[in-house]
């Protein structure tokens, strides 16, 4: 394996693409969550989108807030060549709701809030709280890591430049596929 | 944010190596040699080290009491103390003032000044409290991964040398690259065409 720090930086790139293919998968192929987690009932992009774009030597950042945000101005960005590096996912399993952001390059988990657990009451339910907890958290971040798993598979099949790549540029440039 | 709260952060990471037989009494052992230990009353402005979950400010690690389900539950503490510039400076000049009067000289040199405000830094960090940073950690012996439950880079960077220097084994950060490696079950083949792999470009 490479050395991880080199690795961070040259591969970052995987995580930005996993993002973009993700925010056009919630807006145009939404099916492909069924095949990936069928008790997934919901994913949606929460109130909070960040891209990047470097012209030339200069660092643009777009940063989208708020929870109706419209995400047009992301759609620009990307098609200026700006990168996802930033999103906040909403799942939900059934009625349970999970929210989330993740960073494209490091796949940092910040802002995890998962459905209430049970009040912490004597000190014996400490574990019992951390277990279900635990559980929980368990949960999303085991989506994010079976959505990344079909992503990879898919970006070394040939479907990526094949399929993907022409459909996602449709989306992008606002034609019909 | 600890695990037990409402939000969490986490970073995610693959141990690597194996961990010493007995296992539980390795970890016990590097977790009790390299428990946090205080620094209030002494000159250092820094520690790092183990501690408990539930009690972080009496690290114990006897019997089984880290152990939660299937699970090792602890934290790494990380004790500062920050001087603020503002009292260094003036404690500094007081010194350089007085050192001057008692020598009948009108200025120093540049490292007697340099010794003077070491020694002031020491004898200010004797005074000032070491403010402690707990970040909650969860360990899956038997799956080989780590949550650390912050993002903040300087932890991370304490938690993995700490961790290599107490069980003697390595954690890799799970990020894009690393997953695809590591956890994704790709076939070797998979991973040399990961490898290989360069950023697509979706503009027209």
């Amino acid at each position: 394996m490479l050395d991880v720090a080199v690795a961070y930086n040259r591969y970052k790139f995987l995580g930005f693409e996993f993002l973009t293919w993700l925010w056009y998968s919630i807006e145009e192929n939404r099916e492909v969550f069924n095949t990936i987690e069928p008790e997934l009932t919901v994913l949606e992009i929460g109130n909070r989108l960040v891209l990047e774009n470097r012209v030339q030597d200069a660092l643009e950042s777009i940063t989208i807030k708020g929870d109706d945000a419209g995400l047009e101005e992301g759609l620009i960005a990307l098609r200026k060549g700006a990168v996802v590096t930033e999103m906040n996912l909403i799942s939900k399993f059934g009625d349970n709701e999970w929210r989330l952001t993740l960073k494209g390059e490091s796949f940092d988990i910040a802002g995890l809030k998962t459905p209430e657990s049970g009040p912490l009451e004597t000190s014996e339910d400490i574990e019992g709280r951390l277990l279900e907890k635990v559980f929980l958290d368990e949960k999303a971040i085991q989506l994010v890591d079976k959505l990344y798993r079909y992503f990879i598979r898919l970006r070394i099949s040939n479907d990526w430049n094949e399929t993907v790549v022409p459909r996602l540029r449709k989306w992008l440039h606002g034609k019909e596929s | 944010m600890g695990l037990l709260s409402s939000t969490v952060s986490v970073t995610r990471y693959r141990v690597e190596g194996e961990i010493e037989a007995p296992v539980m009494e390795t970890i016990t052992a590097g977790l009790k040699k390299n428990a946090i230990s205080e620094i209030d009353d002494e000159d250092s402005d820094k520690s790092v080290g183990w501690t408990s979950f539930e009690t972080p400010f009496t690290p114990a690690f006897d019997g089984d009491s880290f152990v939660i389900g299937p699970y090792l539950v602890f934290s790494l503490r990380v004790d500062k103390k920050t001087i603020p510039s503002k009292i260094i400076k003036k404690h500094f000049s007081l010194e350089v003032a007085k050192r001057m009067a008692e020598t009948g000289r009108d200025h120093l040199s540049k490292k007697e000044k340099q010794e003077i405000k070491d020694h002031v830094i020491q004898v200010l960090s004797l005074r000032i409290p070491a403010t402690p940073n707990v970040y909650d950690l969860l360990w899956s012996v038997e799956d080989g991964w780590v949550w650390m439950f912050s993002n903040q880079k300087a932890a991370n960077e304490e938690l993995e040398t700490l961790f290599a220097r107490s069980f003697k084994a390595t954690l890799i950060r799970l990020f894009p690259y690393t997953i695809a490696e590591l956890t994704a079950d790709l076939s070797p083949e998979d991973r040399d065409v990961v490898a290989k792999l360069t950023p697509t470009r979706f503009m027209e």
